[in-house]
């Protein structure tokens, strides 16, 4: 938990600075290494590693208490962005800034202040969301008490029943699991929140749900977020800004209403385009197209 | 009153130590908890360990009861036959040991990778020392009782007389030769962690060769020269030798310092450098995308 002097120091930046981030992937044919022994030790010539560009020269700034919608095509560079500010991946150029702190230098000041929600809820399956709960407090150094009932109130809160709290995780649907997840990435109170398509899956009920938590987190809690969505209503209805990413790199930056009402007029529309109009406009295809060079990374 | 506002940054410098020190050691406690719910859950697989560890030192520990019948005309007494037998029990002992803190720690890289939990683990705001310390000290409880559980087993099938042990000896081999084991592991880990696929099966190699160096089985005078200085490194050698002096031998404790201080010089280079070297592994997937890929 921040100090109030820590929040007001927070203040003096911005929630998030991203500046000329570049990464690439190595993807070999080959067994990588072992595989280029091996040509060598035959005396062929060593075979290029073809490189993937899952993001180039992305820059983008967050302020305090906004929501940033990031929409892209599957392997357009959302998750692999995403990584990058979460501390998991180093990036290869640019570099990125939580409240004043860079990603790759000052990685614990970060991670205190972030916390993340992927599209795959990930558990360990045989424990319950208690125990799982349990154990996402005690790395973030929350007090056990305190942690106890506040996973309680939290899954309450996401539509999950008393008795399912303490059975194993395994036993839950996706959905359920999701909003176990969801409660995870909530519990640590993140400043910055990074929502990697956390809807995707859910049943339209469950949807809303977790749509009115998020708005809920930025209202009492000042929170931060980053939001990546194939669901353009829900980019709409939640972001205060949106990013159009393809092939790695930001196309198209602004309010959801300035999108449209640019696309409409770029289409000669009487009315403001809708944001599938938008998207589709930018990047030239469906949002549920892949990209041609796809980059697996970003498939979780 | 520069003495008082040294006396007040050194109290503010303590009380910080304190807060950060009793900090990680609650995140610390994440781990140990998690692996206790997890063992918990497993229960049955327990059983089944237990049952292979006690069957294979029994496999082992008979080759000492048929010493006599294998060898025609070899004749030893009772007391030596039984000083074979316990020398053998002692190394299936730490080997078995060995093997559950390799395991246990090599699994939680693993395990988190199979659940996909890794990246949420690495995205905490833990230090990997206090990452690594919780594994490593749940393994090292969790292989001592199993251990102990095998020694009893065993122990009652070739009935023995233990009463002259010296178990504080024992104690203080096995807590000192744990630092070492830690140090290891950690190395250990980072295999699963670069090596998606089959990085849990290239940590046995570290265990094979402790197993062929370190005197588990047959005194390291009989191992070739060059393979000798390969005994001396591994903690595993002083380990086996300290706890065969103290139950065999049963001397008291000044005798074990030759086998204490090089555990201790063990653990103090192994500790810092399994750290380094895991810290290196972890940059290294963190360049390359792997901690993101299931496997």
């Amino acid at each position: 938990m921040l100090s109030p002097e820590e929040l007001a120091r927070l203040n003096a930046y911005p929630a998030l600075e991203v500046r000329h981030i570049s990464k690439r992937f190595a993807k070999d044919d080959d067994a990588g290494a072992l595989g280029q022994l091996w040509r060598r030790a035959r005396g062929l010539p060593r075979r290029p590693r073809r490189m993937v560009h899952a993001v180039q020269d992305v820059s983008l700034t967050i302020q305090r208490r906004e929501i940033l919608g990031v929409l892209g095509s599957n392997g357009s560079g959302k998750s692999t962005l995403i990584r990058v500010i979460s501390t998991l991946l180093i990036p290869d150029e640019g570099e990125a800034r939580v409240f004043g702190h860079d990603v790759v230098r000052e990685e614990r000041a970060v991670q205190r202040l972030i916390n993340r929600v992927s599209v795959e809820a990930a558990f360990f399956r045989k424990l319950s969301p208690m125990e799982n709960l349990l154990y996402s407090a005690r790395l973030y150094g929350l007090p056990m008490r305190q942690a106890r009932t506040q996973i309680q109130d939290l899954l309450a809160r996401l539509g999950i029943k008393a008795d399912r709290i303490n059975r194993p995780l395994e036993h839950m649907s996706r959905g359920m699991q999701q909003k176990v997840a969801i409660a995870r990435a909530f519990l640590s109170a993140p400043i910055l929140l990074l929502l990697d398509e956390p809807t995707t899956g859910l049943d339209p009920r469950s949807k809303q749900d977790v749509q009115t938590f998020v708005r809920e987190l930025r209202d009492t809690h000042d929170a931060t977020i980053l939001l990546t969505t194939h669901d353009m209503d829900e980019a709409d209805a939640l972001c205060d800004r949106i990013a159009i990413i393809d092939g790695g790199r930001i196309v198209a930056e602004d309010t959801p209403e300035g999108l449209k009402r640019a696309v409409g007029e770029r289409l000669g529309l009487d009315r403001p385009a809708t944001l599938t109009e938008a998207f589709m406009a930018f990047t030239g295809r469906d949002w549920e197209a892949d990209e041609p060079e796809g980059d697996d990374e970003d498939d979780e | 009153m520069i003495d008082a506002i040294r006396y007040r940054g050194l109290t503010s410098w303590l009380r910080e130590t304190a807060r950060t020190v009793g900090g990680e050691s609650g995140k610390g406690l994440a781990f140990i908890e998690r692996n206790w719910y997890l063992t918990k859950r497993y229960a049955w697989w327990e059983l089944v360990w237990i049952t292979y560890n006690v069957v294979n030192a029994l496999s082992v520990t008979f080759i000492a009861a048929a010493a006599q019948k294998i060898t025609p005309g070899l004749h030893i007494t009772q007391a030596q036959l039984n000083q074979m037998i316990m020398y053998l029990i002692i190394g299936t002992a730490i080997w078995s040991f060995v093997s559950v803190v390799f395991d246990n720690v090599t699994e939680t890289v693993t395990i988190e990778r199979w659940e996909g939990t890794i990246e949420y683990t690495f995205m905490a705001p833990v230090s990997r020392l206090t990452h690594m310390l919780g594994t490593c000290t749940f393994a090292i409880v969790h292989g001592l009782l199993l251990t102990v559980v095998q020694l009893v087993v065993v122990s009652l099938f070739f009935h023995l007389d233990i009463s002259n042990v010296n178990w504080g000896a024992c104690a203080v081999i096995m807590l000192v030769g744990s630092i070492s084991f830690i140090g290891l592991g950690t190395m250990g880990a980072v295999l699963p962690l670069l090596y998606t696929e089959r990085g849990a099966q290239m940590t046995y190699i570290i265990r094979a060769i402790m197993l062929l160096v370190s005197g588990v089985y047959y005194p390291i005078t009989v191992l070739p020269n060059w393979l000798q200085p390969l005994s001396r490194i591994s903690p595993a050698t002083y380990v086996l030798e300290g706890l065969r002096t103290a139950i065999i031998h049963t001397k008291g404790a000044p005798p074990l310092w030759s086998d204490i201080w090089p555990l201790l010089i063990c653990g103090v280079v192994s500790l810092p450098l399994g750290q380094a070297i895991f810290h290196a592994g972890e940059r290294y997937a963190k360049r390359t995308g792997r901690l993101k890929r299931n496997g």
